[in-house]
């Protein structure tokens, strides 16, 4: 295996009887071998739909990201944001998993063959960001948010579930000490970047009131105090102000968790599932 | 802290278990190098959780560094392909994701392997990740607690300003080359998930280190 001259031939050559045509495909079920079974005691199709929102959020938000990718003002900030991505879709794939297991559907399926309505990410996963200093305000507060969202399970809950969120919790810290560091940067540099900067605050703010609103279909909340506290520390330590004003409320008393989105997230499934649905028996 | 050789008796919570009384199924598997970091095997690394030889076959338990980590397969692969050559029959691979694995499980023998190789260990990671604001590990956020506030007055600032943040990393790294302690991180992601990148000011290298997580 090491004696190619050219290294097209190692991609070219069969392995695994080609089910698996290069590095990192072939894809298994990354819970493969962990007892998934429901334990007594808990709901579980309430379980399923819990996984199904936090994997959605993952997923979508994962994809946004990946639209950045050779956009990056360097090379550093572009293997981040790779990295970054590539934790949310590792996270979305067992919590689709998780979920389909219940539900009876693989993670393909639900990625893939789902409409927009039955989609329950929250709308902030799936803004489209205008410029670099939207992509660090919006996964400062996205990851703020999930890490707390993570601490706040309930050990009780579900092992397996516990088990995601305590192996992303320790990726959702290092995502939010990342994009911290690039919130302060900017917000303390010059008089520009620090504008920018506050005005990217200003554009996403009202995306965040959603992140609290009560879900009584949610196994667990991320407490609204714990989350501001991070964010207050690191705007005053960046010189920015915490925006106010208006929100991006429910509508009809709907918000992303019933499948109500935002008019960007047709093109994100556009995109996301043209393939697999080109191509419904293609494996990967 | 483990020691990364095979050992008897039950796994004590957090660390990954060695398989007492299954010495050759777990001394094949064990040398299956990592994809990603192939001067190490799995069983420096820390990945190896269990190595279960019963009258059906072999079971070999992993788990992933990284929720992403693409180089799962891979490893499940070349372990099932290694315990095969060596006649073991039938191989099941399975993944257990509790507890995460740290980057604390990389053996002895691995961090001398790593630093061999150019490649800065990993420092022992102080535990979970923040709860909040002042919480843990995380370089960023934790320490300090609110620092003073910006550097007075924006106005008049139009080119490039130095800026001193208030979140550097609180871990230093010592370069795998010189020794020095004087280095400083370029990025806080590198080529793999695991990894970040880093300089030393004493001999100009740059080089990688293995994140604490």
């Amino acid at each position: 295996m090491t004696d190619h001259d050219n290294p097209y031939d190692l991609l070219a050559e069969d392995h695994d009887g080609g089910h698996r045509w290069a590095f990192g495909t072939g894809f298994t079920d990354p819970l493969a071998g962990i007892d998934t079974s429901v334990p007594p005691g808990v709901d579980g199709a309430a379980l399923a739909g819990f996984c199904l929102a936090l994997g959605d959020d993952a997923l979508i938000y994962s994809h946004r990201l990946q639209e950045w990718l050779t956009r990056m003002p360097e090379l550093e900030e572009e293997t981040a944001i790779a990295n970054i991505a590539l934790d949310l879709l590792g996270q979305a794939r067992m919590l689709l998993a998780r979920a389909g297991g219940i539900l009876g559907r693989t993670e393909d399926q639900l990625a893939f063959f789902r409409a927009e309505s039955q989609f329950r990410n929250v709308r902030l996963a799936e803004h489209a960001d205008r410029d670099f200093a939207e992509v660090v305000g919006r996964l400062l507060i996205f990851s703020s948010w999930r890490l707390a969202l993570f601490h706040s399970l309930p050990a009780a809950t579900d092992p397996v579930l516990a088990a995601i969120a305590a192996k992303g919790a320790n990726e959702l810290a290092y995502h939010r000490d990342y994009a911290a560091q690039w919130v302060i940067r900017l917000g303390d540099g010059t008089e520009l970047s620090h504008a920018r900067m506050q005005a990217a605050l200003d554009a996403l703010w009202p995306l965040t009131p959603e992140l609290f609103l009560p879900d009584a279909s949610a196994l667990a909340h991320a407490d609204a105090g714990t989350v501001g506290a991070v964010l207050d520390t690191v705007l005053a330590a960046a010189g920015l102000s915490r925006p106010s004003g208006a929100t991006l409320g429910p509508v009809s008393g709907h918000t992303g968790r019933d499948g109500v989105h935002t008019e960007a997230m047709g093109y994100i499934l556009a995109e996301l599932q043209s393939v697999a649905r080109a191509h419904p028996d293609a494996t990967w | 802290m483990v020691t990364g050789a095979p050992a008897g008796g039950a796994a004590t919570s957090g660390e990954p278990r060695a398989a007492g009384g299954q010495g050759a199924a777990y001394a094949v598997a064990a040398q299956t190098p990592d994809p990603e970091l192939p001067m190490l095997t799995i069983a420096d690394l820390g990945i190896l959780r269990d190595v279960e030889a019963t009258a059906e076959g072999v079971v070999v338990t992993i788990t992933p560094t990284y929720s992403g980590c693409p180089a799962m397969r891979e490893i499940g692969a070349d372990v099932a392909r290694r315990l095969a050559a060596a006649g073991f029959g039938s191989v099941t691979v399975k993944m257990q994701l509790a507890p995460p694995w740290s980057s604390d499980w990389i053996t002895a023998e691995g961090r001398r392997k790593l630093a061999e190789a150019g490649i800065a260990p990993p420092s022992p990671a102080s535990g979970q990740a923040g709860q909040g604001v002042a919480g843990g590990r995380s370089p960023g956020l934790a320490g300090q607690g609110v620092p003073g506030g910006r550097s007075p007055g924006l106005a008049g600032r139009s080119g490039p300003v130095p800026v001193k943040l208030s979140t550097v990393p609180s871990d230093i790294v010592r370069c795998p080359r010189c020794g020095s302690l004087s280095t400083r991180e370029t990025a806080r992601f590198g080529a793999t998930a695991c990894k970040s990148l880093h300089r030393c000011e004493a001999c100009g290298e740059p080089f990688e280190a293995v994140k604490d997580i």
